[in-house]
C-alpha cells in the first residue's frame, strides 16, 4: 500500500487549538512574478494565541504568504479573513489600500528580517514606535510617551537608550525597537519575518526569550517565517512546511520534527540533525 | 465653408501679460484649489520676466485674478519696499492698468512673500502667497509620487514624528515657518515660510488665500472661513513667536511681529515688519489723518 503524501492528509490538527474560531483564514492563495508562481493554492489558518512556524528553503513562498498575511501585496486570487472584534469577515484584499493600510496598522504588527525594512533610521527609537501610535490616532507628547517607553520595556530595550537612533544601535537592539514597534498597539497578529536570522547565537536567544515571554504574557497570535528549523522547534506550536510555493505538511510541531512525513520534511528534519 | 469662418477674428489676448488659455487652465486649477482646500493642484507653470523662485507662482496668480479696477499690493518679508516688492508690483500694474498701493486696507489683491499683513483683512480681499516649497511632506518624504498618495491617505503620520523628534531633542518644537498646518480637517499644508505668528491670521479668516508655486507647479488655496489648524500635540500648545513685548525703534508700535536688526555693540533692535504699518503709525503720531486697520493681534495676543 502507498503513502498518501497529499497535504490534506499529511495536514494533522491539534484538537485543542482547533477548538477555538480561527483567526487567521487564507484560502487558495495563489500568485505568480512574471514566469515564476511564488504561491500555488496555499491554504492557511491560524488559530488565536498559538504561534505558527512556516519553514522551507529559499523561494520557497514563505516570505511571499508573509507579505500576504501584512496585506503588502495581493494574490492573483485567494481569500483572506482576519476575525477581529468590530469586523465583517470579508476579503482582506477586496479592502482599498488606505483601509489595509489602516487595518494592519492596528491589528498587525510585523518584524522584518532587515530592520532598515521597518524601522526610521534617523528617528529615535522611541520616535519609531511613537509612530505607530500616530498613525492609530495619539495626539498626546505624555501618552506617546509613555506608550513607546512600556513597549520598548516589554521588549527588554534598554530605556536608557530609547532616544538612540536604531542606526546607532546593534542587530539585536534594532530587532527588539522593532519588535517594540510591532507590539506597540497590541496587535491582534504578529508577523516574523526570519527575526533572528543575522543575529549571533546568544543574541539570538535572547530575541527568542523575549518572543517567547510576550507570546506567554500576552497571548499574542504569532507567524514565525524561519529556514532555522531549530528557531521554529523552540517557538511554534503547529509547523507548515513549504516548497516551491506550495504547503507540503503541516502538523504539531512535535510531531512535525519527530515523524516527518514527506519527504521534503524528512529531507530537512535530517539535514538539521 | 472656410476655416476662418469658423473662428473669431484675430485679437490680443495677453491681457496682464499672460495669454487666455493659460489664465483659463489658472482659473480652473484655482477653483479646484478652493473645491478641495489645502489640496495641492499641478499647473503648467509660465514664463513670466523674473527667474523661478522670486515669485512667480504668485505673480501668475495675481495676473490671473487681476483687472482695471483691482487695486495691488506686494510685500516682501513684510516690506512695501523691497526691490523685489516694488518691481513685481510696478509689473502687475504696467500690464493690467490696475492701481497700487502700500496699504493693506486699501488693496483687493495682496501678493506677499513670507507674510501676512498684520490689519485683519476682509471678504473682498485676496491673498496671494509666494511657496518656494509648497509640500509639507518634502523632508519626511522625497518621492513625490508617494507623497502625493500620503495626502490621498491623509498618512501624516512621519509629519507628526518630526515634531515628536523636535520635542524629544531640544525640548521644544523647533519648526518656524511653513508650520504644517492642517486646512479644514483634511489635507496638510506648508503654509509657504510664513512664521509661526502668521498661521493663525488664516484660519477661518474672512478672507481668500491662494498659495502658489512657480518653480513646483503647484497651487492650493485657503477660501474664506476655513479652518487651518497647526500640527500640535494635545499637551504641548501652539506657540507663536515671543515678539509681544518688542517694540518698533522707528514707530515705536509693540505687541507685532518684528524684524530683527544687529547693533554694534552685540544687541540687537527691532522693527515691525509690517513696514506699511510702522509708517501709518508714524503718520498717525504726526497728527496725520490715516487710519489703521483692526489687527489680528492686539497687545501681543491673537484677538481677531
Amino acid at each position: 500500500m502507498s503513502l498518501d503524501m497529499s497535504p490534506a492528509a499529511l495536514t494533522r490538527a491539534e484538537p485543542r487549538l482547533m477548538r477555538a474560531e480561527p483567526l487567521l483564514t487564507m484560502r487558495d492563495i495563489s500568485k505568480t512574478y512574471g514566469d515564476v508562481r511564488a504561491l500555488r493554492h496555499v491554504d492557511a489558518t491560524v488559530y488565536p494565541g498559538e504561534v505558527m512556524g512556516i519553514v522551507g528553503e529559499s523561494g520557497s513562498g514563505k516570505s511571499t504568504l508573509l507579505r500576504m498575511m501584512n496585506l503588502e501585496d495581493t494574490p492573483d486570487h485567494g481569500d483572506y479573513t482576519l476575525r477581529l472584534p468590530n469586523r465583517d469577515d470579508g476579503n482582506l484584499f477586496d479592502l482599498t489600500r488606505y483601509e489595509r493600510r489602516m487595518l494592519c496598522a492596528r491589528h498587525i504588527g510585523i518584524v522584518y528580517q532587515n530592520p532598515h525594512l521597518g524601522l526610521l533610521m534617523k528617528h529615535s527609537s522611541s520616535g519609531n514606535v511613537a509612530e505607530r501610535l500616530l498613525i492609530a490616532g495619539e495626539r498626546s507628547f505624555e501618552v506617546l510617551r509613555a506608550k513607546a517607553r512600556e513597549a520598548l520595556d516589554a521588549s527588554e530595550f534598554p530605556l536608557s537608550r530609547m532616544d538612540a537612533r536604531p542606526i546607532e544601535l546593534s542587530g539585536g537592539m534594532q530587532q527588539r525597537v522593532q519588535l517594540a514597534k510591532a507590539i506597540a498597539l497590541e496587535p491582534a497578529l504578529l508577523l516574523l519575518d526570519e527575526p533572528t536570522t543575522g543575529l549571533d547565537v546568544s543574541v539570538q536567544a535572547l530575541v527568542l526569550d523575549t518572543l517567547k515571554r510576550l507570546q506567554r504574557d500576552r497571548k499574542i497570535t504569532m507567524v514565525l517565517v524561519s529556514h532555522d528549523l531549530g528557531v521554529i522547534r523552540t517557538m511554534a506550536d503547529r509547523v507548515m512546511v513549504m516548497r516551491h510555493g506550495e504547503v507540503v505538511e503541516q502538523g504539531l510541531a512535535d510531531q512535525v520534527f519527530q515523524d516527518p512525513q514527506h519527504p521534503y520534511t524528512q529531507q530537512l528534519v535530517h539535514a538539521k540533525l | 465653408m472656410s476655416l476662418s469662418s469658423l473662428t473669431k477674428p484675430w485679437s490680443a489676448t495677453s491681457y496682464g501679460f499672460l495669454d487666455a488659455s493659460a489664465k483659463r487652465e489658472l482659473r480652473r486649477k484655482m477653483l479646484k484649489a478652493i473645491a478641495v482646500p489645502g489640496c495641492q493642484m499641478p499647473y503648467a507653470s509660465r514664463e513670466v520676466p523674473m527667474a523661478r523662485g522670486w515669485g512667480t507662482g504668485g505673480l501668475q496668480v495675481t495676473l490671473t485674478l487681476v483687472n482695471p479696477t483691482s487695486v495691488v499690493k506686494v510685500i516682501d518679508q513684510g516690506a512695501d519696499d523691497g526691490v523685489n516688492a516694488a518691481s513685481i508690483r510696478r509689473f502687475i500694474s504696467r500690464v493690467s492698468g490696475a492701481g497700487e498701493t502700500w496699504d493693506t486696507l486699501a488693496a483687493s489683491i495682496v501678493q506677499s512673500r513670507h507674510r501676512v499683513p498684520e490689519e485683519v483683512m476682509r471678504e473682498d480681499q485676496i491673498l496671494v502667497l509666494q511657496v518656494p516649497n509648497p509640500e509639507p511632506l518634502r523632508g519626511v518624504e522625497p518621492n513625490i509620487s508617494i507623497a502625493r498618495q500620503m495626502h490621498a491617505d491623509a498618512d501624516y503620520g512621519k509629519l507628526w514624528l518630526t515634531l515628536y523628534e523636535q520635542i524629544v531633542r531640544k525640548g521644544r518644537i523647533m519648526q518656524g515657518a511653513g508650520y504644517p498646518s492642517m486646512v479644514n480637517g483634511r489635507h496638510v499644508m506648508t503654509p509657504s515660510p510664513i512664521p509661526r505668528w502668521d498661521v493663525p491670521k488664516l484660519n477661518m479668516a474672512k478672507h481668500l488665500t491662494f498659495l502658489s508655486a512657480g518653480r513646483e507647479k503647484r497651487l492650493f488655496a485657503v477660501p474664506p472661513f476655513t479652518r487651518v489648524e497647526p500640527l500640535v500635540f494635545s499637551d504641548r500648545p501652539y506657540q507663536v513667536e515671543h515678539h509681544a513685548d518688542l517694540t518698533c525703534r522707528r514707530s515705536g508700535v509693540s505687541g507685532y511681529f518684528m524684524n530683527e536688526l544687529p547693533v554694534d555693540g552685540g544687541g540687537s533692535a527691532f522693527e515691525v515688519s509690517d513696514s506699511n504699518l510702522g509708517i501709518k503709525a508714524i503718520q498717525q503720531a504726526e497728527g496725520a489723518p490715516v487710519e489703521i486697520g483692526k489687527t489680528w493681534y492686539r497687545n501681543g495676543e491673537f484677538s481677531a
